[in-house]
């Protein structure tokens, strides 16, 4: 299947490093221009540095500032053309056990992870809506789904971006716009990176695949369901983790 | 018909997916035109846009026909007179 998102534009979270960088070079390769956002200058000049080739660039964007978030997509809609593709990428982790958890733990987290998801989706729409066509994917995680102790904050972000895709999903269906949720399993990245030894060894032991995802893995996902190939698949929470989980 | 009620009934027709001399002032865009919950609010961010207004929730859902856009509009926008 070859998949072109020619003439599209595509505003990628995240994307300086990890799975948000492999999702934002894939699109650009395919055709799209790809907007990326990171929270340093730092971030954002790498981003516009692999993105070049293609067309697209790193921009600073904190997605916990409401403002910003308006102000960027208004700024690409001028300067580049509506955004057709949102992937909502952007993540942070907090994780310690519950009894031990702050509040601001919590409230950073379902931020970052879970409102940030509303504003940037409710930002694109009015061109999606306009458009009669657009692609929301955000990425969730397979602890949305198992749970995983010392990740309630995480956990219960990511299982929200269920409800809320399916829901939005809902809402926007007769319009051409789909939405939906890539959960991805134990992928090497550097969020992974930081875990304890042993505890990335008894992961590793669930994974019939018999190895950690590569960012790439996720990004084939991605593309998929932001590709004109998908329009009928919604609300959906595609999986894809090695079999470390199947539902 | 002056320039705002033709301005106003292009939009509604482009909105709605309906022809223009279908809606009469007394047209409700639910009950007559045939509009769903999204198309109202499309409606109304289209009219948002167009006269640069902005209309609250509380106000919106009491928009019902064409008339009512009429009067709102007339009351609301600097653009209108």
């Amino acid at each position: 299947m070859q998949i072109s998102y020619q003439g599209q534009v595509a505003l990628v979270t995240g994307a300086s490093r990890g799975i948000g960088r492999a999702i934002a070079l894939a699109l650009a390769q395919a055709g799209a221009t790809v907007i990326g956002t990171a929270t340093s200058e730092s971030g954002a000049a790498a981003i516009s540095e692999a993105l070049a080739p293609y067309g697209g660039e790193g921009r600073v964007l904190d997605v916990r500032d409401g403002a910003a978030t308006e102000g960027l997509v208004e700024a690409i809609a001028k300067d580049k053309g509506a955004i057709a593709i949102l992937v909502n990428n952007a993540g942070v982790t907090r994780d310690t056990l519950l009894m031990r958890m702050k509040d601001e733990d919590w409230a950073q987290v379902i931020d970052t992870d879970l409102s940030a998801v509303f504003r940037l989706s409710r930002a694109v729409l009015r061109g999606m809506m306009k458009a009669r066509y657009g692609r929301i994917v955000s990425v969730g995680s397979v602890v949305g789904l198992m749970g995983n102790a010392g990740q309630a904050n995480y956990c219960a972000a990511k299982a929200g971006l269920i409800g809320f895709s399916k829901s939005l999903a809902r809402e926007i269906g007769s319009r051409g716009i789909t939405v939906n949720v890539v959960a991805p399993g134990f992928i090497d990245t550097d969020m992974t990176k930081a875990l304890p030894e042993a505890a990335r060894g008894a992961l590793l032991e669930q994974v019939p695949a018999g190895r950690l995802g590569a960012p790439e893995d996720i990004a084939a996902a991605v593309c998929f369901l932001a590709s004109p190939a998908a329009s009928y698949i919604t609300g959906e929470t595609l999986q894809v983790n090695g079999g470390m989980y199947m539902q | 018909m002056s320039s705002l009620e033709e301005k106003v009934k292009k939009i509604i027709a482009e909105q709605l997916s309906v022809s223009e001399d279908q809606i009469k002032p007394e047209s409700a865009f639910v009950e007559d035109l045939g509009a769903d919950s999204l198309d109202t609010v499309e409606l109304v961010m289209a009219l948002e846009e167009e006269f640069e207004i902005d209309i609250p929730d509380e106000e919106a859902e009491k928009i019902r026909t064409f008339q009512d856009v009429l009067n709102y509009i007339k009351t609301h926008a600097s653009s209108a007179s």
